[in-house]
């Protein structure tokens, strides 16, 4: 690794150990992410990728260990709105009353007044997002009738008008057709080639050689970092989840 | 005798017009947290809050002290107790909410029974807006005006607490300040509420107007008018017909209010039950419409 990437890693998390009682959840993860990266985050359920996650975003306290985000304190990262997050689709209430264009907005709640109104620039910026991730003409709609991947993008979206540097998603493909899932791939491989970094948490391994460039396989603690092919070789899948994963994979 | 008549002869009454008022800025403030609560998932929280505030409010009437006060005192000691028991047993959240709510309900009672001039305190329980003095007048207004104002204020925070606070929390808010915020004002409005229908009542008031406005649209702008002003309605409505019916007048504030609900949840234009299923079954001759409607 040249010393120029050890200084600007963009995401750094060092010996994360996080116990729920007496569960171990993540024991000594340690990952370095370059800017401009996506890294698919591969585990079974249990295996601590939502774990990881609410640890970078500070929603959870680890035990021990810490976490860099562009180089800053997770609380200070967070406050320069540095740290995007897409939750699980399953995390979100569908039917609640917010457009398209609402959501994206909210991305541009950390640098707006108390009151959040939104200024000529920030609803360019929303603009700008929606029209980057294909959404400009259903902007008025209210979020649950768009498409599984249609959500996605609007999440991808407020992350983008938000100008995180770093853009966590989880699960992003579950109850996403195939087509919307390469606009992702490709949407997402764009935002990291303009120097954003991408962590993905996903079951899906047949997506994963479109989607990232490297991959951490994750149980509990890091089993494998590194390229996709390597981790995607069938002896290393079988330490990570115990039985024939491409299987397993084929079905979600 | 002729439809003005109606309207206007309550109003030649003083204690009609108070009522008349109270309910409104009860109605609107109410109608507005309402919003918040049905999206957030609050509605079990709200009655256990409103009901809890009772001790809270003869704690501050024997003490001398502004009811508000206590109602937010024991508001937050009710969550935090309901938190504490879920947290540190094997008790589950509704029961819980359940044990504490009851529990600090009864207090009220017991407490009232043991204090003097019991009949004011119990018109806290059943609510007395016929008996509404010009002093509780200012004292609702006062409060309701600071709560809209809270809520009008910080009223995207509160929307994004309710869609997703995990974003909140990561672009540096802090939910649990805005859940705290909200825990608050509800509290404060289960004060204002407990006037006109008493606190048994007051979740009907803080559930209703947001539940019903949900199902009308799609915005949460249009929600913030559509649930007020439907609210005031019902309110106004429930009040006028306990006074030509000689019945309780928080009583029928809250049937009103539930009738326009099951009106809308069965014939809303966009969401009713019968609604849609007659959009399904037809590409529908407009024959079949007519029928339906008429």
């Amino acid at each position: 690794m040249s010393p120029a990437a050890v200084d600007t890693a963009a995401i750094e998390v060092e010996g994360l150990t996080v116990r729920y009682g007496p569960l171990v959840a993540l024991d000594g993860v340690s990952l370095r992410l370059a800017p401009g990266t996506v890294c698919g985050l591969i585990g079974m359920n249990g295996s601590g990728k939502s774990t990881l996650f609410k640890s970078m975003t500070g929603l959870l306290r680890a035990d021990s260990g810490r976490v860099r985000l562009g180089g800053h304190e997770p609380a200070t990262a967070r406050r320069r709105g540095l740290v995007g997050y897409v939750p699980q689709a399953e995390a979100v209430d569908w039917a609640f009353p917010v457009s398209v264009r609402d959501v994206v907005m909210m991305g541009r709640y950390g640098r707006l007044g108390p009151t959040r109104r939104a200024r000529e620039a920030d609803r360019a910026a929303v603009a700008a997002a929606l029209a980057r991730v294909e959404l400009a003409d259903l902007a008025d709609r209210q979020i649950g009738q768009l498409s599984g991947g249609q959500r996605k993008r609007a999440f991808v979206a407020r992350g983008i008008a938000q100008e995180a540097e770093v853009l966590l998603l989880d699960e992003p493909f579950a109850g996403v057709d195939k087509r919307s899932e390469a606009t992702m791939s490709s949407l997402l491989a764009e935002l990291a080639a303009a120097g954003r970094t991408v962590l993905v948490a996903t079951h899906d391994l047949q997506a994963l050689p479109a989607l990232a460039d490297e991959a951490v396989l994750l149980r509990r603690r890091v089993l494998l970092h590194g390229p996709v092919e390597e981790v995607l070789r069938p002896e290393n899948l079988a330490r990570a989840f115990g039985i024939d994963p491409l299987e397993q994979g084929s079905r979600t | 005798m002729n439809p003005i008549d109606l309207i206007v002869e309550p109003l030649s009454y003083g204690f009609m017009v108070r009522a008349l008022v109270t309910t409104v800025v009860a109605a609107v403030v109410c109608a507005l947290l309402s919003c918040w609560l049905v999206l957030v998932g609050w509605s079990l929280m709200g009655d256990a809050v409103s009901h809890a505030v009772l001790p809270g409010v003869v704690l501050a009437y024997v003490l001398g002290a502004p009811f508000a006060l206590g109602a937010v005192v024991f508001g937050f000691l009710a969550v935090g107790l309901i938190g504490a028991i879920r947290d540190t047993s094997r008790v589950k959240e509704d029961a819980a909410i359940g044990i504490v709510f009851t529990t600090l309900f009864a207090l009220g009672l017991v407490l009232i029974s043991v204090t003097p001039s019991q009949t004011d305190l119990n018109h806290i329980v059943f609510g007395n807006v016929l008996g509404v003095s010009v002093g509780d007048l200012v004292q609702v207004a006062a409060l309701g005006a600071v709560v809209a104002a809270v809520l009008l204020y910080k009223r995207r925070d509160l929307v994004l607490y309710a869609f997703d606070p995990g974003h909140a929390h990561a672009i540096g808010l802090s939910p649990r300040r805005l859940g705290a915020l909200l825990l608050g004002l509800l509290a404060l409005t289960a004060v204002v509420a407990l006037q006109v229908v008493g606190v048994i009542l007051v979740v009907a008031m803080l559930i209703l107007p947001g539940a019903t406005a949900q199902l009308l649209t799609d915005r949460f702008s249009r929600m913030l008018l559509i649930a007020p002003v439907l609210s005031v309605v019902c309110a106004t409505v429930g009040l006028y017909l306990s006074y030509w019916l000689d019945a309780a007048p928080g009583g029928l504030v809250v049937v009103t209010q539930g009738a326009a609900f099951a009106l809308v949840y069965l014939f809303g234009p966009r969401h009713g039950l019968l609604t849609r299923r007659a959009r399904r079954d037809g590409a529908a001759p407009p024959a079949a419409v007519g029928r339906v409607e008429g």
